[in-house]
Parts: C-alpha cells; sequence; structure tokens
C-alpha cells in the first residue's frame, strides 16, 4: 500500500508537470509549427505568467483569488508578445530569434534584481494552491490539480484544433509557406503573424501560472533558457505544427528528462551531483540534434506541411 | 566621466571581437548562431588550460611581461587555444550545421541554441562552476589623468593592449577581406552566393574559413575578456545578448560596423552600471537592440536585405 502511495504521488506530479509543458509546448507550436515565428524566449514568457500570478494571488502580494491570477497571468505574458512582436515581427526572420534571446535575458535579470518586486534570487514563497482548504496537501489535491490542468490542456487542444483549421489558420499556414502569394490576395502577413504570436504567449503565459500555483514557489533559476531548450525538444521530438504530436512530445521528453534525472541521481555520488545535472542537458542537446538530423518531421508527426485536418 | 569612457572601450573591445567573427558568420553562413558565445568560452578556457599547462611544466612561462600581469605562456595559449577553436567551430558545422543546411536557415538557429547549451554544459561539467584567472598577479591601474580632472582616468597594462590589439586584429581582417582572393571570395559570398558559385568561388571552401576566421577571433575575445575581467563557464551565455546587439547595431556583414557596434554597446553597458548599477548591464544590450530595430533596422552601416 505504502509502495502504491509513493508511486502514485510520483506519477501524478510527474504528470501535472507534463502537462503544463504540454499547455506551453501547444503555444510554442501554434507560433512555430503553424506560423514559422521562432521563439528563443519561451522561458521569459512562462516566467512572466507565473510571476504575475504569484505576486497578485500570493497573502504578501495582494491575495487575489487564483482563477483571477490565471486570468491576469494568461494576459500579461500576452502583453509581453504583443510589445515584442510589434517591434521585431516586421523584420528578417531571425530578428524575432535574436530579440526573444533577448526578452528572456531581461526578464531573468529584472527577476534576479528587482527584489522589492520579485523577492531577487529567493524569488516568491507561499504562492497559493487552490483548493487546498477542502482538499488538504496530500494525493487527493495533486490529483485535482492535474484534473484541472488536463481540463485545461483539453479546452485549450479543442480551441486551437478549431483556430487552426477555421479560414484564420489557413490563412496563417498560408502565410508560412509562401508569403508574398498570401499577401496578394490581401492578407496582411504582418497582421496574423502578429495574433499567433500574442496567443502563443498568452499559452505560455498560462502554463507559468499553472506551474506556480503547483510548486508553491518560484524563483528566477526556474526559468533558464534550459526550459526554452525543453519546450523546444518537446516540440522537435513529437513533431511541428500538429497540436497532438506536441503534447505527445511533451510526455515522451519529460519523461526522458525526468528518468535520466533519476537515474544520474541513483548512480552518480552526491558530490558530483551539480556536475551530473549539466551532463543531463548535453544529452537532451544530443537528442534534439539527433532527431533533428534523424527525423526532422519528428516522432508522432507524419506531415509537416499539412498539419490536422 | 572620461573613466565611463575607457570602461565602455574595454568592455567594448571583447564584444567587437566577437561580434565581427558572429557577423561573418551571419552573413555568409546565413543565420544567426546562438553558440557562438560559447566560443569565446571555450576559447578562453583552452586557453587556461594550456598556460596552466606550461606554468607546471615550467615557471619561467609565468613570469609577467613587461608590464603586463601575464607571461609568455598566455601568449602562447593564446594562439593555440584560436586553432583549436577555430577547429572546434569547423568541427561543429561538419557534424550539424552542414548537415542542416539544406533544412533552412531558422532550423539551423535552433540547432545552434542547442549547440550552445551543449557546449556551455559541457564546459560546466568539465571545469565546474568556480571562476576562474589566468594571472593571480595584481596589476596598479596607471593614471592617465589625475582624479581632479573628470573624475580621472585610470588603465592597467593589461586593458590597454587588449585594446591595442583588437584595433590591430580587425585592421588586419580587413586587409585580407579586401586584398586576398580569399578574403574578396568571401566577401563576393556575402553578397551574392549564387553568383559567386557561378563565378567559380567554392561555397564549401568559403564557409570553412569563416568557421575558422569567426572561431579564431572568438577564442582571442574570449582570452580577453579572462584578462580583463574572469573565466566563468556561463561568460559566453552572458556575452550572447551584446554580441547580437552589436552585430545588429553595426549591420549585419560590416567589419567596421560591428567593431563600432560593439564599441558602442561596451559604452551603454559601462554608462547603464555607472547610473542603474552592474545589475542592469546585460538589459542596456537588450535596449540598444530593441531601439534600432524600431529606428534603423539594417544597422549602422547595413546593406538593406
Amino acid at each position: 500500500m505504502q509502495l502504491l502511495l509513493g508511486w502514485l504521488s510520483y506519477a501524478s506530479f510527474f504528470l501535472v508537470f507534463a502537462t503544463v509543458f504540454a499547455i506551453i509546448a501547444l503555444g510554442l507550436n501554434l507560433q512555430w509549427g503553424y506560423t514559422g515565428l521562432f521563439n528563443v524566449g519561451v522561458a521569459g514568457f512562462v516566467a512572466v505568467g507565473a510571476y504575475t500570478s504569484a505576486l497578485l494571488t500570493s497573502p504578501k502580494g495582494f491575495g487575489w483569488p487564483v482563477a483571477v491570477g490565471l486570468l491576469a497571468a494568461t494576459i500579461s505574458s500576452g502583453l509581453v508578445g504583443l510589445l515584442v512582436g510589434a517591434i521585431v515581427l516586421r523584420l528578417r526572420r531571425d530578428y524575432l530569434a535574436i530579440t526573444t534571446f533577448g526578452i528572456a535575458v531581461t526578464i531573468q535579470t529584472v527577476a534576479n534584481n528587482a527584489k522589492p518586486l520579485t523577492g531577487g534570487p529567493f524569488g516568491v514563497q507561499f504562492i497559493p494552491r487552490p483548493m487546498q482548504a477542502w482538499l488538504g496537501t496530500g494525493l487527493v489535491w495533486t490529483f485535482a490539480y492535474l484534473a484541472l490542468a488536463l481540463a485545461l490542456l483539453g479546452v485549450v487542444y479543442v480551441a486551437l484544433g478549431k483556430l487552426v483549421n477555421s479560414p484564420w489558420g489557413r490563412v496563417l499556414r498560408a502565410i508560412r509557406e509562401d508569403e508574398v502569394t498570401a499577401s496578394s490576395v490581401g492578407k496582411r502577413a504582418f497582421l496574423f503573424r502578429l495574433q499567433s504570436f500574442v496567443i502563443g504567449a498568452l499559452l505560455m503565459g498560462l502554463g507559468g501560472a499553472l506551474y506556480a500555483h503547483f510548486i508553491g514557489f518560484i524563483a528566477p533559476e526556474n526559468f533558464l533558457p534550459i526550459l526554452t531548450f525543453q519546450v523546444w525538444a518537446m516540440l522537435i521530438v513529437g513533431g511541428t505544427g500538429n497540436n497532438l504530436a506536441a503534447i505527445l512530445g511533451a510526455f515522451v521528453v519529460w519523461g526522458f528528462w525526468t528518468v535520466s534525472g533519476g537515474v544520474m541521481r541513483g548512480w552518480i555520488p552526491q558530490s558530483e551531483q551539480a556536475r551530473a545535472a549539466a551532463l543531463q542537458v548535453v544529452l537532451i542537446g544530443v537528442l534534439i540534434a539527433t532527431t533533428l538530423i534523424l527525423r526532422p518531421r519528428g516522432l508522432f508527426s507524419r506531415s509537416v506541411s499539412r498539419g490536422p485536418s | 566621466m572620461f573613466q565611463i569612457i575607457a570602461d565602455g572601450l574595454m568592455i567594448g573591445s571583447v564584444i567587437s571581437l566577437g561580434a565581427i567573427g558572429l557577423s561573418l558568420t551571419m552573413s555568409i553562413v546565413r543565420f544567426s548562431n546562438f553558440s557562438h558565445g560559447e566560443l569565446l568560452a571555450w576559447g578562453a578556457y583552452l586557453a587556461l588550460v594550456v598556460s596552466s599547462g606550461l606554468t607546471a611544466m615550467n615557471d619561467v612561462w609565468a613570469t609577467p611581461v613587461g608590464p603586463f600581469s601575464f607571461g609568455w605562456g598566455l601568449v602562447l595559449a593564446m594562439v593555440l587555444s584560436a586553432a583549436l577553436t577555430a577547429l572546434l567551430a569547423l568541427l561543429l558545422d561538419t557534424i550539424l550545421f552542414k548537415r542542416l543546411r539544406k533544412q533552412g536557415a531558422i532550423t539551423l538557429v535552433i540547432a545552434s541554441f542547442g549547440a550552445a547549451l551543449v557546449l556551455r554544459n559541457i564546459l560546466l561539467f568539465w571545469q565546474g562552476g568556480v571562476p576562474q584567472y589566468f594571472s593571480e598577479n595584481l596589476q596598479i591601474a596607471i593614471p592617465l589623468l589625475p582624479r581632479g580632472v573628470w573624475g580621472g582616468l585610470r588603465f592597467t597594462p593589461d586593458q590597454l593592449l587588449v585594446l591595442a590589439l583588437t584595433l590591430a586584429a580587425v585592421t588586419g581582417l580587413h586587409l585580407f577581406l579586401r586584398y586576398s582572393v580569399l578574403g574578396r571570395s568571401m566577401r563576393a559570398t556575402a553578397i551574392n552566393p549564387a553568383l559567386a558559385q557561378v563565378s567559380g568561388i567554392d561555397p564549401e571552401k568559403v564557409l570553412r574559413a569563416t568557421w575558422l576566421i569567426g572561431g579564431g577571433l572568438a577564442a582571442v575575445a574570449g582570452v580577453f575578456a579572462g584578462i580583463t575581467v574572469q573565466l566563468r563557464p556561463t561568460m559566453g551565455e552572458e556575452l550572447l545578448l551584446p554580441l547580437f546587439a552589436a552585430v545588429i547595431l553595426g549591420g549585419i556583414g560590416s567589419l567596421w560596423g560591428s567593431l563600432l557596434g560593439g564599441l558602442l554597446i561596451g559604452l551603454a553597458e559601462s554608462v547603464s552600471v555607472a547610473t542603474l548599477g552592474a545589475e542592469y548591464r546585460t538589459a542596456a544590450a537588450f535596449i540598444v537592440l530593441i531601439s534600432i530595430s524600431l529606428v534603423k533596422p539594417n544597422g549602422l552601416f547595413g546593406e538593406k536585405s
């Protein structure tokens, strides 16, 4: 019984993280998979969501309800996306990569140094966990939170499915494949790109807030470039331009990450743990490079250009 | 006042050297290489390994040369490290970028982002996270202006040398690109790859030369960063945003643009350190980057793309 409970607790933790990652990966898939926008600052957008919700709901902040926090997190991350997108989406494609990288570094810098607002390197603690007054702190709560996260993932998945198969989504793919033709029939590429970029950013903000309320504390080190890289790995390994593949990719890569971390913690002595963590990143880097070379369309995607129909 | 400018030029000369290599890659290989910062870090650490090795064999290598803090060992180490880092850049191209070139620039950007994390973490695994130094010798700064005049101006001999060598390297590269056959082929490929190939220029040879030069310059920049500041495994990551900002400010593919861009970013950083505090120096590069994207997206000296 004890063993089963331990296993269930482990599994539910794993699933909550994977689900949150899946929501973030769906945001990136809309930006990259459907629109061809290269966002290297995923961690920054996730951080904006996490910090917004944490500050609005924590007792030291405003103490607002978690639902309001989630909504505000989603919106604030979208606003950052709007600001970045409005400036660079008109320019050369790799300017977006450089600028999103820059915004993630800058957000990280602010999180680390604006101590009165963000708590500096120690971050924000005592972020309220929703419904804990009724459900306690144990396994029941974790499962309830998992249900919430899965429900949100389901809503996002269905909504995105409708969106990318709507006329709007077809324009996105048309622009990605051939911008000149799309604009010659009167579609303003810039506006469509901006909308797609902002919606992707909204989802990343939501994912960040869900993460914050699950763990209960956040710090700048939760939002390092490695987070961006993990989400990219999920998308690439799963398959871009296909929402189901992105979700599967999130679960597979997070599984790979968790197992490899567990193996290293088991085999490598305590004193070498920091170095082992570095090796784990190398491993996932090799995974992404190998997938790019051997299966550029991902494990679960049959076709890049067609997407789900 | 003068000191802020001087500090800015110091930070800037490291950024410039790194930015020139990055700008060459961006204009000839045609993608934004997110692993370029790691070449700086690897260059610095390879030089550290060689110079400590030499010092371990014979102390003479560490005896300071003239007024500088380091010995001939570091000079030799820097040359060796530049060669090794150039080969590392070429190796990265051979095992990764070359295979992905057909898939388009953005796939290359993703791959370079992954390569950066791998290279950085191998460095962290190998050397540990504690900052290191080339030399334990402390240097006395030479006052060039007394404290009374505009707050005074002080330089260490190392800093003056770094500044002079940066200018020498840029001039050398300028002459190479302008007058040598290979340099001309590189410029031709940057402007019009198809036409260059039709005229009998071997694109693979040009790409190899680009990686080698970019890697070599990155190593020198990394060693300079190590001499004037310190060596950290994360130094490549920290320098990457300033490097990109310098390239875009100067205009992609422009040698003198990258030099000027690097120096200006250095100045922006030192001004922000003096006014806002050292914590926000990375934000300075970002603000310059955003501003130039708004006002003049092709940079100060860039061709219209």
